[in-house]
């Protein structure tokens, strides 16, 4: 027998990678420059923890799939658009800074509260998913404080892999150092999964799929709770650009294989100098 | 007014029970923090199935005391009990700033411990410095587009070091008197078991940390070359080769590993985990070799802690390599990087370069 699970997917919006970067200093602490105006994506790595939130509900006949996102309202919405036309979940927005200069535990404690208060959530059938790291904060630390304050004490972070096996037990393949993944086994829910790559592809958009989404995420955009974050101790002393720009030789015009010993001399050059 | 400090250095041990390089650079890093603070004290907090291999491995480190929590429950890198243990070591030492090393096993825990302990964290830092008594840590956003100071004024404040960042603590071995600190594991926290790694075999290993040459390979490797076909095969061939004989680990940029979903030709060995970038690693090596790399700012990051960089690439103007790398070679890579092969294997190369 199938377990059903309850799969909450902790994700938020980030700029566009492709997007330039600038600090400045906000009313609030740092920021970036032309933020609201700046699109948006889903968090990379919360995008695969909901793909394998969905395709694990999928399986599960009976599960549930809730996607919890705190950011400014109008940019869940653009994003959202897109989003929802790819797998299927229910909405709770919280209408706040998505910022990386926000601090995690105050997210942390915003995301449990409104987690909490899901109407007929089991946490014998609960599975907290989201991104190993965000490409905003990048620190990992979120959905480790958000599962403290949930009391769930088996979490994993890095995975790349989760197999629910019919006894009820979950295999998860969490990555390690030097390209190894460990594989660790858990007796059920109530678990965190920090997801990494994962195993599956951006599902392709669908219109039916959207269809039905929108019932909960125009609604759960409305609903949307404002929040304010005060920074937590935290100060910013200091947010700047790398500044180092490298003066760049070009090599052109030069046989391959005169280049060819540039670069074996440069690569056991270190080696030479590290053995003497 | 200043608060007096009470530094607690936080590893796990390895499965021989001694510390691994990571763990030594964040020591380094503790004892570097308790000189520049006035009265700071230093502790040593250790956590592993055995512990004493290495709390005599940093004997010498200036530690006053050297707490550990061990036993089979703890050699396990598993949530639960790390968390545990952690929390034992802080009250046992009434750490104010707990610096540990970023593996993937406190990555996972230590911003749980601190929730627990109603503290901070900071992960992924940079470097720490001490101004007026007060401490900031520096780290990244953005995926290492933006760089951030910053000080907190909650305790006890976890910062997790990433590797790589400084020299490891280095001193002679001596017997340490460690405080063991029991732990009392109930069953809840024993519902995850650790039941094994999965690793590739010793020759197929591309992922080394520890190797002094990061070879980036780019998307251009599965492109159709002059002649106008695809040459994926000799790619494989010359990239092993190269890792071979320079034991050199490898990257790959996000648009060379998503290649396989969308159906287009792949370098087999090359998967999610060797990615680098906006959603990869960031590995730190001495030196950098990329090849066939394309794209500006935002694919870059991938060799930003790459100290010695240099780039193959067909295109001068190539955003991956101009402003970012020491040396661009504008030339065809399957040609360079045959020929320093044999070349490194001319010279007898075959061990980490």
């Amino acid at each position: 027998m199938s377990t059903a699970y309850q799969i909450v997917v902790c994700g938020s919006v980030v700029p566009d990678p492709l997007q330039t970067l600038e600090p400045v200093n906000g009313p609030s602490g740092p920021a970036l420059k032309n933020e609201m105006m700046l699109p948006a994506i889903l968090d990379p790595w919360a995008a695969h923890a909901l793909y394998e939130a969905a395709h694990l509900a999928q399986t599960a006949p009976g599960s549930k799939v809730w996607l919890v996102s705190l950011g400014p309202k109008a940019k869940l919405q653009q994003v959202l658009m897109t989003i929802a036309q790819k797998v299927l979940f229910e909405f709770i927005a919280l209408d706040g800074p998505a910022s990386g200069f926000t601090d995690a535990a105050e997210v942390a404690a915003l995301l449990a509260e409104s987690i909490q208060a899901i109407p007929g959530l089991d946490r014998s059938k609960l599975l907290l998913f989201g991104g190993w790291e965000s490409a905003s904060r990048g620190a990992g630390a979120t959905l480790q404080m958000v599962g403290e304050r949930l009391g769930i004490a088996d979490q994993f972070q890095g995975v790349d892999e989760l197999k629910a096996n019919p006894d009820g037990t979950l295999e998860i393949l969490e990555r390690i150092e030097g390209g190894r993944q460990q594989v660790s086994s858990c007796a059920g829910p109530p678990a965190l999964l920090g997801w990494a790559t994962g195993r599956l592809p951006e599902p392709r958009n669908n219109p039916h799929v959207g269809m039905i989404n929108m019932r909960t995420v125009m609604p759960g955009l409305q609903k949307a709770k404002p929040v304010k974050l005060s920074g937590n101790g935290l100060t910013f002393a200091e947010v700047s650009l790398p500044k180092k720009l490298r003066e760049t030789r070009i090599v052109k015009d030069k046989p391959p294989e005169d280049i060819a010993r540039e670069i074996a001399d440069w690569i056991r050059a270190y080696s030479n100098a590290r053995s003497r | 007014m200043t608060l007096m400090e009470t530094i607690l250095f936080l590893a796990h041990t390895e499965a021989d029970g001694s510390l691994a390089k990571p763990a030594l650079e964040a020591l380094a890093a503790a004892k570097t923090l308790a000189r520049a603070l006035a009265d700071a004290k230093l502790a040593a907090g250790l956590v592993g199935g055995q512990v004493q291999p290495a709390a005599d491995q940093i004997a010498r480190s200036g530690a006053a005391r050297f707490l550990a929590v061990a036993g089979a429950d703890f050699a396990q890198s598993r949530y639960a009990s790390d968390a545990a243990a952690i929390e034992a070591l802080c009250k046992a030492s009434q750490a104010t700033l707990i610096i540990a090393p970023a593996t993937s096993r406190w990555n996972r825990v230590a911003p749980g411990a601190a929730q627990r302990l109603g503290g901070a964290v900071d992960t992924h830092v940079a470097g720490i410095a001490v101004a007026g008594g007060a401490v900031s840590v520096n780290r990244w956003y953005y995926r290492q587009r933006l760089e951030a100071v910053l000080r907190r004024a909650q305790r006890p404040w976890f910062i997790v070091v990433d590797p790589g960042g400084q020299a490891p603590y280095e001193g002679a071995t001596a017997a340490a008197p460690v405080e063991m600190i029991p732990v009392n594991l109930p069953e809840s926290c024993k519902r995850t078991s650790v039941t094994g790694l999965r690793q590739p075999a010793p020759d197929a290993q591309t992922i080394r940390p520890g190797a002094d040459l990061l070879f980036v390979a780019g998307a251009g490797w599965t492109k159709k070359q002059a002649d106008g076909q695809l040459h994926v095969k000799e790619a494989e061939k010359l990239i092993l080769d190269c890792l071979r004989l320079t034991r050199a680990s490898l990257g790959g940029s996000k648009s060379l590993v998503d290649l396989g979903s969308e159906g287009q030709a792949v370098l087999g060995f090359l998967t999610h985990l060797n990615q680098i970038g906006q959603t990869g690693s960031t590995p730190r090596h001495p030196k950098g070799l990329a090849a066939c790399c394309h794209g500006e700012e935002p694919h870059t990051v991938g060799w930003r802690f790459v100290n010695e960089r240099r780039a193959i690439n067909l295109d001068p103007n190539c955003g991956w390599a101009r402003g970012k790398a020491d040396v661009l070679y504008v030339a065809d890579a399957f040609r360079v990087i045959a020929k320093v092969n044999e070349l490194l294997a001319q010279s007898g190369n075959s061990g980490d370069v």
